[in-house]
């Protein structure tokens, strides 16, 4: 009996857990969306659309059972990453049913492929699997320290997910995928959480050789010979991919991950400088003789060149997307970002944000991503353990990486690569994995807010007790 | 459906989407000052709450001594209650729990007076659990004694490596 007044004592010392404020975070988090997809009706067509309800009660329902589940598994992660997801998801639902409506991309995929199917129900039904899994390893995943046992088979699984494409036919130019009967997948997006997975377990353990071992030139640490092998492999992977599976995104997303991960674990910037060097080198090596890969740059480089535009005029008509939204935007439903064609709501979704949102929602929307990888920084920098520190680190850089590669791309400052928007692009693999990744970083931040037990009876205050009548 | 409407509506959507924002940001602030002080310096001021504790305490040990080692009475988990990993808890599952400096242990101490193999807890046969000094340089204290042979450790007694203290807790 004792012993239970005990441990609830525990409980009662510790920071509020902020279940609360995520609640309202996430009621607000599911009416922005519900605001959105009313704009997007009233716009497109004069009266509220007839799925209002069913949607607003879905993501609704969708919210509820992650804030649940939260609140029973995870009671003092952090308050803001499961609304902003949730915001993030919600509005990619309404821009890809605003796509959905588009007369243009209806008749184009009937003259492509004989019959229109909407993407939007699908993407619900994806984010529904994707809460699922979030639920799942929110529930089965008591502690994140049970991760680091798998350092190595985790290596050898993401190796598999990450070579497993070259196997299947190329979609679209690049080896993303894998098809199984009716589903096809996209196995980077879990290999990305899987290998966060072994380059933390397998840096805790190397991250003294690597970062003691150096010596000390032209003001930076340069670290012996041998050291190297870890990132030269990583490296040479990276480029495999960018070759064979012709994907820049991936690539730099493994490689950067990578890259980042090494610099906080060592805290030498010298391994940043490396990594800059090599990716700057194996970018300009492979871009000279892979023809794919050339494409993508001509495009970049040239975006209105003639040659550029009989090829695909998509990277053309997302600048002029942007530039047509200006400050304010054209108000959701009234752009003309259905031009862009193929891939308008997966790799090309963000431009039709720019375009109706303007440049001030995009700030908003990206500032929205800034804040949820800053949680995940900040959920590493109050991690007690090293391994869930850069588990946290590294799921969050890559989330990062991930959307800097995107935007980048299809704002035309870096080449286009075939990477997802997270939680926005049509697109199932994207939106369930990166609700696993959500679902890790709430554990981690769980367990590094749980506030401290309370402090061991002291010995020394005993006697103190004892002399003092 | 009105220009002007549509007009409001759209500006009206960019300051809710700001609004969540600033929120959010708001959140964040409160959570930065909101959150307690560790409790390592109440030692001195605090002195009822370890009083009552210690009349607590005593109790659950009575009952894993005379009731045998039910399951009722058994540790479920191991907390570091002081030291620099103050607050990380590991869940007791019948496996042997490695203490030291060690990359390879279950607990990794980041504590100068520790050995990088130190001590191990472990459940005997009876599901007792046992703590055992693995020859450490500075020694493994349970409560005030300097362990020498494998010791049954009570539920709640502290078990003292450098400056990290952990205990057993239900």
């Amino acid at each position: 009996m004792s012993s239970t007044t005990h441990t609830s004592t525990i409980g009662a010392i510790g920071a509020p857990s902020r279940r609360n404020t995520e609640l309202a975070l996430l009621v607000f988090a599911v009416a922005i969306p519900c605001f959105a997809y009313a704009n997007v009706g009233l716009a497109m067509t004069g009266e509220m659309p007839t799925g209002m309800l069913g949607y607003g009660l879905g993501l609704g329902l969708l919210a509820a059972v992650g804030h649940l589940v939260v609140r029973k598994f995870a009671p003092y992660a952090d308050p803001l990453l499961l609304p902003l997801a949730t915001l993030l998801n919600g509005l990619g639902l309404v821009v890809i049913w605003r796509l959905d409506q588009s007369q243009r991309l209806q008749q184009r995929a009937e003259n492509l492929f004989g019959s229109f199917s909407p993407d939007a129900p699908k993407q619900l039904m994806f984010s529904a699997v994707g809460i699922a899994l979030f639920v799942a390893v929110l529930i089965l995943l008591k502690d994140h320290r049970i991760l680091q046992r798998y350092t190595y088979i985790s290596m050898a699984v993401a190796l598999v997910l990450l070579i497993l494409p070259m196997f299947f036919p190329a979609v679209n130019g690049a080896k993303i995928w894998i098809s199984l009967g009716p589903f096809s997948i996209q196995p980077g997006e879990f290999a990305k959480i899987i290998i966060a997975i072994f380059f933390s377990g397998y840096l805790m353990v190397k991250r003294d050789a690597l970062a003691l071992a150096s010596r000390r030139f032209m003001g930076i640490y340069l670290p012996r010979g041998r050291d190297l092998g870890p990132i030269i492999t990583i490296w040479a992977m990276s480029l495999l991919i960018l070759v064979f599976e012709t994907d820049l995104g991936t690539s730099l997303l493994f490689f950067g991950m990578f890259v980042v991960m090494l610099y906080v674990a060592t805290e030498r910037t010298s391994w940043i400088v490396f990594g800059l060097l090599m990716s700057a080198v194996g970018a300009v090596g492979v871009a000279t003789f892979e023809s794919h890969v050339q494409q993508r740059v001509d495009a970049w480089l040239h975006p209105f060149s003639d040659t550029v535009m009989q090829q695909s005029d998509q990277v053309a008509q997302s600048l002029m997307a942007f530039g047509s939204g200006g400050v304010l935007g054209t108000g959701l439903g009234q752009g003309n970002s259905d031009l862009i064609g193929f891939a308008a709501n997966s790799d090309f979704i963000l431009a039709t944000f720019g375009e109706e949102l303007g440049l001030a929602g995009m700030m908003a929307f990206l500032l929205i991503y800034g804040l949820i990888v800053e949680r995940g920084v900040r959920t590493a920098l109050a991690a007690r353990d090293p391994f869930g520190k850069l588990l946290a680190v590294g799921l969050s850089g890559a989330f990062a990486i991930q959307v800097f590669v995107v935007c980048g791309g299809v704002m035309g400052l870096i080449p286009l690569t075939g990477m997802t928007l997270p939680f926005v692009a049509q697109g199932g693999s994207s939106v369930i994995a990166n609700w696993a990744l959500i679902a890790i970083l709430i554990r981690i931040s769980d367990t590094a807010r749980r506030p401290a037990p309370a402090p061991a009876p002291n010995p020394d205050a005993e006697m103190t007790q004892v002399v003092r009548p | 459906m009105s220009e002007l409407t549509l007009t409001v509506m759209r500006l009206g959507f960019l300051a809710v989407l700001w609004l969540f924002v600033i929120v959010a940001v708001q959140v964040i602030r409160s959570d930065l000052f909101g959150t307690r002080v560790t409790q390592r310096g109440s030692r001195r001021g605090g002195e009822a709450r370890p009083q009552a504790r210690q009349q607590a305490a005593p109790a659950p040990r009575q009952q894993s001594g005379g009731g045998g080692r039910q399951r009722r009475g058994a540790p479920s988990k191991l907390v570091v209650s002081e030291g620099t990993l103050t607050g990380t808890t590991v869940a007791l599952q019948g496996q042997t729990i490695s203490l030291g400096r060690a990359h390879d242990s279950t607990i990794v101490l980041d504590d100068d007076y520790a050995s990088s193999r130190h001590a191990r807890i472990y459940p005997d046969r009876d599901g007792q659990w046992i703590v055992e000094d693995l020859g450490s340089t500075n020694g493994t204290y349970l409560d005030r004694t300097r362990l020498t042979t494998p010791t049954p450790v009570p539920l709640g007694a502290p078990i003292r490596i450098g400056k990290t203290v952990i205990e057993l807790r239900k």
